[in-house]
């Protein structure tokens, strides 16, 4: 018993180090930028992970610069338009898959799997020289199109796992009780499927968000740059100045709201992902 | 309340599957009918046909006098409890009971009222603020009973609605599913694979096999006059005693001896085309043990002596299984309902007999003993295409009928 006891507890203490590890590898960075937004330029270089003079100055000057803002709405549209049509579209097609026994249906499915395994790299000469023929280059349009490309695989995989655990039944029930095929959806499956609803939306959001290929192929001005591409581009306050600083502070900016999204929302993502593959 | 016809109604699947063929089936308001049979007979498209959750191929339904082939389920007024519940699990028992009545559009007063009173009937007032995940499996079923009693349809149709309960509490239910029709005088179609259920629950029963219909009536009807081979072997537990019996001189030779003919069945077997070898069958209640039977009895059976194998004292009587040598029955049906019943591969060369005898009866296993059995309770059975010959106006007649 007693070696029992402590095999378990040297066994937890060894496993506790490799999580610490690991957190640690994660986070490190992360904090370092964070630590980086908050230097003056003078003590920016001085090797020190907590500031010795803490400033905001960095954030006033990406918020001063119409750069920033700019990106920032961009990135906050695109992502946001992708998503919704992504996510309405993948529900219909997964909602298809998971119910209906249409000719091509492994098709479609074998299709979006092969989108999904693409290098987006080997895409983006031609898409750029695509979108330059069309006039969608550097515009919302050409962003949001390819986002939704390749997040409706994701979008599809997702819900049609959440359509599947859907049992058949509750649908006949709802005709049997009186209800049309619109309401049997809109009140029945429709509130069954609505943590799956959310939870593609999560994701898909989170893809469009980080983007950085398409986001620096596909645009070439403040018109439809998005953070992550805008943030290569910075210049400090004037032409002069070192951007580090806020760089690092357009980076936090942008990587907050993820992090409190998946905190906040982080039992239904998980929830999310795993309810398609263990039933119950 | 309505009655419900189908005319000729059959169902072909779009990849070619004939699930349901030509089924008449006239069921009478308040009726209770059940369907049964092997599991893939065709018992629950029936019903989803009848319910409008499936199309029907040809033929016509019809509820009330009217033809509702091309109307939606809602349009018919028909509930319909599944063997799964397929409960609402985001709504609570009280919402998942409403929501019918919601949809109908009915004032909130009367669907409370509603709800409560359908709540009373089925013992579930108090967990009506529960959602389905927290209640136990018989509480869901009687919640989907619930929810389809609410509204007072024209008829209830329920898919093996007990089948995920266990022993005790199916026992149980069936008699709360009796009493609730009986109360109610609604038409309720049933449908089950245990021939248990079939024989206690309703006022006729449908047997069903391969998308057609075998025989219609009430239970007992059933049991003691089958009008084929699958009807006679799927009804009845423990089931018919079925041996191979050859023709031969105005007799029947079995392994139990020779079976003397009455003129009536001797005639039929005197046709060119009649079969040469048949099917006998005798249900266990039929053969007793041969000390217990007085002479008049005796007159009216035969004997036949074979070794004890196992016997089952049920207090009431006693199960006492008989191995007899001999050629075994064999016929399409009985190997299908050997199938259903998972007992597919049968050992040893003779055939099985169960027999039903007396408590008093002092067999012992190990011994021989000497049985008795019931000539005029006995049926044949033509084995190409399972006739009962010993059937005279739909009345079983055993083999010495004149
Ligand atoms: N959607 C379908 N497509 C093709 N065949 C089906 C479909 N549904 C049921 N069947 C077939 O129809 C037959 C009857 O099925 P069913 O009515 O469910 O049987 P039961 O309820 O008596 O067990 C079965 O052979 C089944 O395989
Ligand atoms: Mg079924």
């Amino acid at each position: 018993m007693a070696t029992g006891t402590e095999t378990t507890t040297r066994a937890r203490l060894r496993w506790g180090l490799l999580d610490v590890l690991v957190v640690v590898f994660a986070l490190v960075p992360v904090l370092w930028i964070a630590s980086l937004s908050f230097k003056t330029p003078a003590t920016i270089t001085d090797g020190n992970f907590i500031p010795q003079e803490w400033t905001l100055d960095n954030y006033r000057t990406i918020f001063d610069t119409d750069q920033f803002v700019r990106a920032l709405i961009n990135s906050i549209g695109i992502a946001l338009i992708a998503t919704l049509i992504a996510v309405v579209l993948g529900a219909m097609a997964a909602y298809a898959i998971s119910r209906l026994d249409f000719p091509g249906k492994g098709l479609l499915v074998g299709v979006s799997l092969l989108i999904a395994m693409f290098p987006q790299v080997s895409l983006v000469s031609p898409l750029f020289e695509i979108e330059r023929q069309l006039g969608l280059f550097d515009t919302w349009p050409g962003l949001i199109l390819p986002y939704i490309t390749f997040a409706l695989p994701l979008a599809i995989y997702t819900l049609s796992a959440f359509f599947k655990q859907i049992p058949w039944d509750l649908e006949k029930a709802a005709k049997m009780d009186g209800a049309t095929q619109g309401q049997a959806f809109r009140r029945v499956i429709a509130p069954l499927a609505a943590p799956g609803l959310f939870t593609t939306a999560i994701l898909v959001f989170i893809f469009c968000w980080n983007d950085f290929l398409f986001a620096i192929s596909l645009t070439s001005t403040e018109r439809s740059r998005t953070v992550p591409a805008a943030l290569s581009f910075f210049t400090g306050a004037s032409q002069f100045e070192d951007p580090t600083g806020a760089i690092c502070a357009a980076a936090v900016v942008i990587t907050v709201p993820i992090i409190l999204f998946v905190l906040f929302f982080q039992r239904r993502i998980v929830s999310g992902l795993t309810s398609g593959a263990v039933k119950g | 309340m309505a009655d419900i016809v189908l005319d000729k109604v059959s169902k072909k699947f779009p990849d070619g599957t004939v699930a349901v063929q030509d089924v008449d089936l006239e069921i009478a308001d308040g009726e209770f009918v059940i369907l049964v049979g092997p599991s893939g007979c065709g018992k629950s498209t029936t019903l989803n046909m009848i319910a409008g959750l499936e199309d029907i191929s040809s033929g016509e339904l019809r509820i009330g006098g009217q033809r509702v082939n091309d109307k939606a389920p809602r349009d018919r007024d028909i509930a319909m409890v599944f063997q799964s519940y397929a409960l609402y699990p985001n709504m609570t028992v009280r919402e998942n009971m409403a929501f019918p009545l919601r949809l109908a559009k009915l004032d909130k007063e009367t669907i409370n009222s509603k709800v409560d009173e359908a709540a009373k009937v089925l013992e579930l007032t108090s967990l009506l603020d529960r959602k389905p995940a927290n209640l136990s499996g018989g509480q869901r079923q009687r919640v989907a009973m619930g929810r389809a009693i609410v509204r007072q349809p024209k008829a209830f149709l329920m898919d093996e609605p007990l089948s995920n309960l266990d022993a005790k509490l199916r026992v149980q239910m069936r008699t709360v599913v009796s009493r609730l029709q009986k109360q109610l005088g609604t038409t309720t179609v049933y449908v089950t694979h245990d021939q248990t259920e079939a024989m206690t629950l309703g006022d006729r029963v449908v047997i069903m096999r391969g998308g057609a219909v075998q025989q219609v009536g009430p239970p007992q009807e059933l049991y003691d006059h089958p009008r084929n081979l699958f009807v006679a072997g799927f009804i009845g537990s423990p089931s018919m005693n079925f041996l191979h019996a050859a023709v031969q001189d105005g007799s029947l030779r079995t392994a139990l001896g020779d079976v003397p003919l009455g003129d009536r069945i001797r005639r039929e077997l005197e046709a060119a085309d009649a079969p040469r070898e048949l099917i006998l069958g005798i249900r266990p209640e039929h053969f007793e043990d041969a000390e217990l039977v007085d002479e008049d009895t005796r007159r009216r059976g035969l004997e036949f002596e074979a070794p004890v194998e196992i016997v089952e004292s049920m207090g009431s009587d006693k199960y006492v299984y008989f191995t007899v040598e001999g050629e075994r029955a064999s016929a399409a049906e009985l190997e299908e309902l050997a199938a259903d019943a998972g007992a597919s591969d049968f050992s040893g060369a003779g055939s099985n007999l169960v027999t039903r005898l007396s408590a008093e009866s002092a067999v012992a296993e190990g011994q021989s003993r000497r049985v008795w059995f019931n000539l005029e309770k006995i049926h044949l059975f033509d084995p190409t295409n399972g006739r009962n010959l010993t059937l005279h106006e739909g009345r079983a007649a055993g083999a010495l009928a004149d």
